[in-house]
């Protein structure tokens, strides 16, 4: 179709993106609740993997549904704000768990 | 407000307009998905409160003690299942099949109303056995952290159902491709906040 704007890669993405993005995230999901479910690891290795396969299926998502891509000016765009907020999340949530659990252990003892 | 936009597929006889269009959408879909990475932060301090409150539960349940995963994996595979069929809507949409559009929307609005029953369902089964969000400082967070979640599904629910009366309405001119892409973008965030929020809050919750 003439009107086809290239606003962004939607419309060039089709069917096939979303699907393999829906697959992978069904493998991803399905084994770490299943690993929690019947208690197949020791709890730390459990839990290790859950986080790992939620990273993991975070990127799915971002590359599959929300077609972020580092290929052109609006995906550099895109990508660089998320990567610099996953920066601002990381400092937010890593340092207030190490204070909050480090002074809790310094009172404890 | 364009005149096209009252005549559906209105952009066959308005290619003049396309132009500036194209500019005002693309800085329009820049601009929501900064407000998205704004929310990201929004999300970000809950999840901190609740990583600090979590063990806090005043001789009260654990999230072992009330946490039914089989039920949170239904709900996650709602949600799941209704990104996909909103990238099939999306899909339509830049094809401007308008029937298509509106068909893959009501799919992804049933699903999504089936994830926030399912949500309302679990919270209102706590709340009955007394383990509401003033129980203990895990119960608060716990519940402040999925209902926000929870808050914001509804309002992509609220959005859909005005996109689908737009798209009924209007057809499927430039700025309603425009504002359907800004909620594609709202719908795929929430599932991936929902990956943190299943895997944090249930997983680790569940895992003995």
């Amino acid at each position: 179709m003439s009107h086809s704007n290239h606003q962004d890669s939607h419309a060039h993405t089709g069917y096939g993106s979303y699907v393999i993005g829906f697959v992978l995230s069904v493998i991803l999901t399905v084994i770490p609740f299943w690993l929690v479910m019947e208690g197949v690891l020791d709890k730390s290795a459990t839990l290790w993997i859950a986080v790992i396969f939620a990273v993991v299926q975070i990127v799915v998502h971002l590359k599959y549904f929300l077609h972020l891509t580092m290929t052109n000016d609006e995906g550099k765009a895109n990508t660089l704000t998320f990567l610099f907020t996953a920066l601002i999340i990381v400092l937010v949530v890593g340092l207030s768990v190490w204070i909050i659990y480090a002074s809790n252990a310094m009172m404890m003892h | 407000m364009m005149t096209s936009m009252s005549i559906p597929h209105g952009q066959h006889d308005d290619h003049s307009h396309d132009h500036a269009h194209h500019d005002t959408s693309g800085t329009t879909l820049f601009g929501f998905w900064l407000y998205l990475m704004t929310d990201c932060v929004l999300f970000a301090s809950v999840f901190a409160t609740y990583a600090v409150v979590f063990m806090n539960t005043a001789g009260g349940p654990s999230g072992h003690d009330i946490f039914e995963l089989d039920y949170v994996l239904v709900e996650t595979f709602a949600l799941l299942f209704s990104s996909i069929t909103y990238g099939f809507a999306m899909i339509s949409a830049h094809q401007q099949k308008q029937s298509a559009t509106l068909l893959w929307l009501v799919v992804t609005f049933a699903l999504g109303a089936v994830f926030i029953g399912m949500e309302v369902n679990e919270f209102h089964h706590l709340i009955e056995e007394g383990f509401g969000p003033q129980r203990s400082a895990f119960l608060s967070g716990f519940f402040t952290l999925v209902g926000m979640h929870g808050l914001h599904v509804t309002a992509g629910l609220i959005w859909m159902a005005v996109m689908m009366l737009e798209v009924l309405n209007k057809g499927l001119g430039q700025r309603t491709v425009t504002r359907i892409g800004c909620l594609s973008l709202f719908w795929h965030f929430l599932d991936v906040v929902w990956i943190c929020v299943f895997t944090v809050v249930y997983l680790m919750g569940a895992a003995v």
